[in-house]
């Protein structure tokens, strides 16, 4: 007797619990529900960059309602958090990071999913490809933007032909990066050099290998060659060709320029979709993307030791100058 | 809580509720504190997400997530039996090992199986909407192991297997093999525990290096709610109790996700759930202590 009371009051306690939010949640005009993985900064300014563009384009507090849950990181609390989302029906659900995104989108077909910050969204099966995503998802990846990087140094080299790549082999996510730089140099006639070096100490000698033969180097996010980062500029220095880098805290240390993106760009460029979709567009009729950068570091001191001129385009967005 | 989102607490309610079942079998049968699960639940999700992908049938690749779990458990009985590790430990070491071979296995963080056939697909020509036919399945799984599981420990063996934990020198005297049933627990535990990760990962389309953090909280709170409610030394309403344990965890985190209103958010889910625990343990405490108290009270009267 005793536990089936004890039952009942539980339960009576979840459903008066439920109908009260449920009366809560009707004022507003659109409803924006989002949810990442875990409270951590990068994925936290997502969000807040996200509520920011929201606001600049006329949704405040007075007629959108806007939800943020984090699922402590844990998966099967982000599938709980799905269901309630889904069961809401808000005009768009969001999903930070891809176990929230991958959970929405099995919770789901027909509310809106924007992933946001998910690096291989094909991957992670969310969509089957970017220029055309179909169904209901669509959404930004936070891979790093090589074609925005292989422009820049196409801006400071309009004749650029050929670049060479010093990389790491056995690092999976430099690979990755390669195979990226290769796809889209394709695509814009560029030529890639690799310049394979297993170990930091190797940096010097491969980097030799490439004067005479490439136009300016680039350095990915390789954990191997930013280590080694300042023999790739010595090398550039004496050959007098260009270096550049995926990461801007290289500039610093001499690559001429580097263009980097921050999570709250990615939050913006998020919250643009976000709008699209509330004015009336399909998610799925939006192609979905790698965000981009807007973190422009330049370096002019090294721009004249390595014998390049910092187009003035550039120097005019450069979110900061070395001297 | 809208229908939806109740129907997915039930689905995911029941898939833990076999997490419970398996602490249950740990903790309180074999008296085996076994951390192992937090791995096994994972290495359940990676090895049935990994073999559907490969080409697996689904119930095949499930099976052998089933086997990969059971393997766990031996692993952790065999540390603590053969080389006398301390249970706490040998499990805690499994439970290491277990995340880097889960990421071996997955050959990446995170494994996706939203257009993979799975489990259910030869149900969804039956033309139930996915939200029923998900919890349906998951639960007449769940229902249909658990009464396994009850007439399983009331066979000789089975009681075997109880006694080995509440009194092992005494099972031991009566000719029971402890180190045997020791082993048996644990891989039947830690099987269970493995369904439920590849069960998981099939419903909501993901298996994820870190998804098993936590299972073990997430089981004893279960199997404690569960115990508090119904009082009983029936292994089937024991069973049963750790499933609607799980199920009332699983409406409890809902709950806390729709409190809002009383400023309550996710963030604040791992102190509910640790006080939804301490009350579940301190109640019947105090209720025996009241009735000691009441029944010394009428004796002066």
């Amino acid at each position: 007797m005793k536990s089936s009371m004890t039952l009942k009051k539980l339960m009576t306690t979840a459903i008066a619990a439920a109908t009260l939010t449920l009366s809560t949640a009707q004022a507003a005009s659109v409803y924006v529900a989002t949810t990442a993985i875990v409270e951590h900064p990068a994925l936290d300014s997502v969000r807040d960059g996200i509520k920011e563009t929201l606001a600049e384009n006329g949704y405040n507090d007075q007629n959108m309602k806007f939800t943020y849950e984090s699922a402590q990181g844990n998966p099967a609390i982000a599938a709980q958090i799905a269901r309630k989302m889904v069961g809401e029906a808000p005009d768009v659900v969001v999903g930070i990071s891809t176990p929230s995104a991958q959970s929405l989108v099995s919770a789901t077909r027909d509310i809106p999913v924007v992933f946001s910050a998910v690096t291989d969204p094909v991957s992670a099966k969310l969509i089957s490809n970017y220029e055309a995503p179909g169904a209901n998802v669509t959404g930004l990846s936070d891979k790093t933007p090589v074609a925005q990087h292989l422009d820049l140094v196409r801006e400071f080299l309009p004749d650029m032909k050929k670049l060479g790549v010093p990389y790491n082999p056995g690092e999976p996510n430099a690979v990755a990066i390669v195979a990226l730089l290769k796809e889209e140099a394709a695509k814009k006639g560029i030529e890639i050099v690799e310049a394979p070096t297993p170990k930091s100490s190797d940096v010097m000698m491969a980097s030799q290998k490439l004067i005479g033969d490439v136009d300016a180097i680039y350095c990915p996010t390789d954990n191997t060659i930013l280590t080694a980062l300042e023999s790739v500029v010595k090398v550039g220095i004496d050959g007098r060709i260009p270096v550049f880098s995926g990461d801007t805290g290289s500039v610093e240390r001499g690559a001429v320029a580097a263009l980097g993106f921050n999570y709250h760009d990615i939050g913006r460029q998020t919250g643009e979709v976000i709008v699209r979709i509330l004015k009336g567009e399909k998610a799925g009729e939006i192609p979905a993307r790698v965000a981009t950068g807007s973190d422009l570091y330049v370096n002019t001191k090294m721009a004249q030791r390595m014998g390049v001129e910092i187009p003035q385009s550039v120097l005019d967005r450069a979110t900061k100058v070395i001297q | 809580m809208s229908l939806f989102s109740f129907l997915g607490t039930l689905e995911i309610g029941f898939i833990f509720g076999l997490v419970a079942v398996g602490v249950y079998l740990t903790f309180r049968v074999l008296d085996f504190p076994d951390l192992t699960v937090d791995g096994s639940f994972t290495l359940g999700a990676a090895l049935a997400a990994a073999l559907i992908i490969a080409g697996v049938n689904p119930y095949m690749a499930t099976v052998c997530a089933v086997f990969g779990g059971a393997a766990a458990g031996l692993l952790t009985a065999w540390l603590n039996l053969r080389f006398n590790i301390l249970h706490l430990l040998a499990s805690i070491l499994t439970m290491t090992a277990l995340y880097t071979i889960n990421l071996r296995i997955m050959g990446k963080p995170n494994l996706a199986l939203i257009t993979e056939p799975t489990v259910l697909s030869p149900f969804e020509s039956l033309g139930i909407p996915n939200m029923y036919l998900k919890v349906i399945f998951v639960a007449v799984v769940v229902v249909a192991i658990g009464l396994l599981l009850s007439w399983f420990l009331n066979t000789q063996y089975g009681m075997a297997m109880r006694a080995t934990g509440s009194n092992p020198r005494m099972a031991q005297a009566n000719g029971i093999v402890i180190n045997q049933k020791i082993f048996a627990g644990l891989a039947l535990s830690n099987g269970l525990v493995a369904l439920a990760g590849a069960l998981f990962a099939q419903t909501n389309g993901f298996a994820d290096s870190t998804m098993g953090i936590g299972t073990i909280v997430v089981g004893l709170a279960a199997v404690i709610v569960g115990e508090s409610l119904f009082n009983s030394r029936s292994m089937l309403v024991i069973v049963i109790s750790c499933i609607v344990g799980s199920l009332l965890y699983r409406l409890a985190v809902a709950v806390a996700l729709n409190a809002d209103f009383i400023g309550f958010n996710t963030s604040d889910l791992n102190l509910i759930t640790a006080v939804l625990v301490g009350l579940a343990l301190i109640l019947p405490h105090l209720r025996r202590e009241w009735k000691a108290r009441k029944a010394a009270n009428g004796g002066e009267a």
